[in-house]
């Protein structure tokens, strides 16, 4: 009796110990965990979302333009007129503007924020890196507007001053170029320098070795090896000049002209629809839903350029170690 | 013999130098090398100088002399007593006497003249009455190094008016509402309208860009979704911003009209180009930047941290929450004051959704149109006469400063978090 009593008592005991460890180590399914894990997913998917909201948005208004009857998908991508008035949507004025100013901006950003790059990561001391760096950050921070105001009441009277009133329109490509190129000055060398920084010390100290001057070390040696870092910064620094507005909208000018000369006034997609949007137009009627297509355009152009300097920089990464 | 020859002369069967010219060679590339050098030091200083150009032309305008006309003088209206013996409510007499009584009463109705600072009254009384008007302005580089130069076109050109030396940034200027006239402009409603927006932002993309980035670094499993997830923040990061102004002006202002213009909490209005519509754009706008800083402030909480809090059998967000969020935060801080720097600044979404240039009354709540500082700084740059183009300086002034306090508290935070890692 006795015997059996202890062996029942045993048996529970184990059973007691087997459940408890069962239930402890066993999953259980927290309702509130799950919740919180679900509610930051859905923060996770705002951007997908935004992303599809651009999407539908632009593709849908400027489906509306394709279908009105005065507009050729054709004529919107080769004629060279873009004057809503008279039913002519050539896109060509306000790409060429565009690229224009970008090509001019590059020219700027491109010589001196790699030449700052190169700088900053070869031949300066720490010190002096600590002090010149973010004195060109600040540089990026400044707000696109100060810019255009820059361009406008600075640049564009110099230029005057340079090539003379007469050439030298008002509102001209070169001088909305020129500054934005300055803004994009700091994007181009804190990119570049961090792939410079990047390449490692044993290539530069071999070609040390061998007797390399520091220029030949850092023209011959760390540029290549960062180059794909370096394409990757020109292509954010050209998507970035694509895109920005208000320097181009406050110093371009403010008509769709057809034209390569740098000295004249000619509008952008940018400035195009920062113009015509910050009018009170009709919604649905043809001039808002045209700023929709050349919205559609320019975010085709810029993501494009995004990704492919997303892809330049996994593909040609060279990896060390 | 002819083995020795080789051994000394290895020169000759390459190209390399030898001696003299070994040495010439290394003086040529030396000297490639110390110009070169100049060039990219000069490269970053012009670089350096176009900021200080930017500065420089901001502060020339918003400063220096200016000629100004009366139709009556106030002098004459005061009686040729100093300002500091009128009381204000003599002013406000003159001003009865003087304007219409119609005016008088808007003027009042716009906010009792009795109410107002005796400073502000004076600056009716001389808009009102004496129709101040600025008929030439100088910048401060003129007015301070060609003053013989300021002297002669005031003789030749306005025998009439006074002189007076005027910052254009002011007290007057940072504090009163918009007006079309140069000289009585200010920006009190666009601050107010920034403060507005830039609130609301921050109070939406906050909880949003750090929930994504909890939840990407914390929660997100090797997966495609998740993978997507990430390149598309990376992308979004690219997209002009001009584009989401586009985004706004389509989902926010027209589609959502009804809660972007207050139908919803039973207002009567039927606009949706409110405060609400352009902090939801620009919310959006900075969930990217918010999102990606807030992952490396999260990433860069030791994993320890982690192992130490879940080996003592807290439950993932118990150590989330807990203890990974405090050690990060610091961080995930500084990049939401970055992120509201931008949007401060940020401009082209702000023309498309739609924030108006003229607006004289404050904004009283996320329902109200409203006007902010970049736009009045863009409205005032396209004007053609100079004294808009003074005002635009002063303003600019106010937004960069506005710029420099919040990331020198960005700064500051970032010190500190370094020192306590």
């Amino acid at each position: 009796m006795e015997q059996r009593l202890n062996a029942a008592a045993q048996r529970a005991t184990t059973a007691t110990t087997q459940r408890d460890t069962t239930m402890y180590l066993k999953k259980r399914a927290r309702i509130g965990e799950m919740m919180i894990q679900g509610v930051l997913f859905l923060c996770g998917m705002v951007s997908i979302l935004t992303t599809i909201g651009i999407i539908v948005v632009l593709s849908n208004e400027a489906s509306l333009f394709f279908a009105d009857s005065r507009v050729s998908l054709v004529d919107f991508l080769t004629e060279t007129l873009w004057q809503p008035s008279i039913g002519q949507f050539g896109i060509l004025p306000l790409v060429n503007a565009t690229l224009l100013s970008s090509l001019i901006a590059m020219l700027v950003a491109l010589p001196l924020g790699l030449s700052a790059a190169i700088y900053l990561s070869e031949y300066a001391s720490p010190r002096m890196r600590g002090i010149l760096k973010p004195l060109l950050e600040v540089l990026a921070g400044v707000p696109t507007v100060v810019y255009g105001f820059f361009a406008l009441t600075f640049m564009t009277p110099i230029l005057q001053r340079i090539f003379g009133k007469g050439t030298v329109d008002f509102q001209n490509v070169a001088s909305a170029g020129i500054v934005m190129g300055i803004m994009i000055i700091p994007i181009i060398s804190s990119m570049s320098e961090d792939a410079l920084s990047a390449v490692p010390r044993a290539l530069r100290e071999a070609a040390y070795g061998l007797g390399a001057t520091r220029l030949e070390v850092a023209t011959r040696i760390v540029v290549p090896a960062a180059l794909s870092g370096i394409v990757a910064a020109f292509i954010v620094g050209v998507s970035r000049a694509i895109g920005e507005t208000m320097i181009v909208a406050i110093a371009a000018g403010g008509r769709p002209f057809f034209t390569f000369n740098p000295f004249k006034a000619a509008e952008t997609m940018t400035g195009h629809i920062a113009r015509i949007s910050g009018g009170d137009i009709s919604y649905g009627s043809i001039d808002y839903t045209s700023v929709y297509a050349i919205g559609l355009t320019l975010f085709v152009m810029t993501l494009g350029l995004n990704i492919l300097s997303q892809r330049i920089v996994r593909r040609f990464r060279e990896v060390y170690e | 013999m002819s083995a020795e020859e080789t051994d000394l002369q290895p020169a000759t069967n390459t190209n390399l130098p030898f001696g003299d010219a070994l040495q010439r060679n290394i003086a040529v590339r030396r000297r490639i090398g110390s110009i070169w050098r100049r060039l990219l030091l000069l490269s970053l200083i012009v670089a350096l100088t176009a900021l200080g150009l930017l500065l420089y032309n901001i502060v020339d305008r918003a400063f220096g002399y200016v000629a100004l006309e009366y139709r009556r003088p106030p002098t004459e209206l005061l009686s040729n007593r100093p300002l500091e013996a009128v009381s204000q409510q003599d002013l406000i007499a003159i001003i009865q006497e003087n304007v219409s009584r119609g005016r008088f009463r808007t003027l009042n109705r716009e906010s009792p003249l009795e109410q107002r600072s005796k400073d502000e009254v004076y600056i009716v009384l001389l808009e009102e009455v004496a129709r101040q008007r600025v008929v030439h302005s100088w910048s401060l580089t003129d007015s301070l190094l060609r003053r013989s130069l300021v002297a002669e076109t005031m003789r030749e050109d306005y025998p009439d008016a006074t002189l007076e030396f005027r910052s254009w940034l002011s007290w007057a200027f940072l504090n009163t509402p918009m007006s079309s006239r140069p000289d009585f402009a200010g920006v009190r409603t666009a601050i107010l309208g920034s403060l507005w927006m830039i609130c609301l932002t921050i109070l939406i993309a906050f909880p949003l860009g750090v929930g994504a980035a909890i939840y990407l670094e914390e929660y997100a499993g090797r997966n495609r979704l998740n993978r997507i997830i990430q390149t598309n923040i990376n992308n979004l990061a690219g997209v002009p911003s001009i584009i989401y102004g586009m985004l706004g002006l389509s989902i926010f202002v027209r589609a959502l009209n009804p809660i972007t213009s207050g139908q919803i909490v039973g207002l009567d209005n039927d606009n949706g180009r409110t405060i609400l519509a352009a902090a939801l754009t620009m919310a959006l706008l900075i969930l990217p930047l918010i999102i990606i800083n807030a992952q490396e402030a999260i990433r860069a909480v030791p994993i320890s941290l982690r192992q130490a809090s879940l080996a003592l059998g807290a439950t993932k967000w118990q150590t989330i929450w807990h203890h990974v969020l405090p050690v990060a935060f610091p961080g995930i801080l500084t990049g939401n004051i970055l992120a509201m720097s931008r949007a401060i600044g940020e401009t082209a979404p702000l023309i498309v959704v739609g924030a108006s240039t003229y607006i004289v009354t404050d904004p009283d709540g996320p329902f109200a149109r409203f006007t902010a500082l970049p736009i009045l700084i863009y409205n005032w740059t396209s004007q053609p006469q100079e004294e808009f183009r003074k005002i635009a300086a002063a303003a600019i002034i106010v937004l960069l400063v506005m710029l420099l306090s919040l990331n020198s508290v960005a700064v500051i935070l970032r010190n500190r978090f370094r020192r306590s890692l």
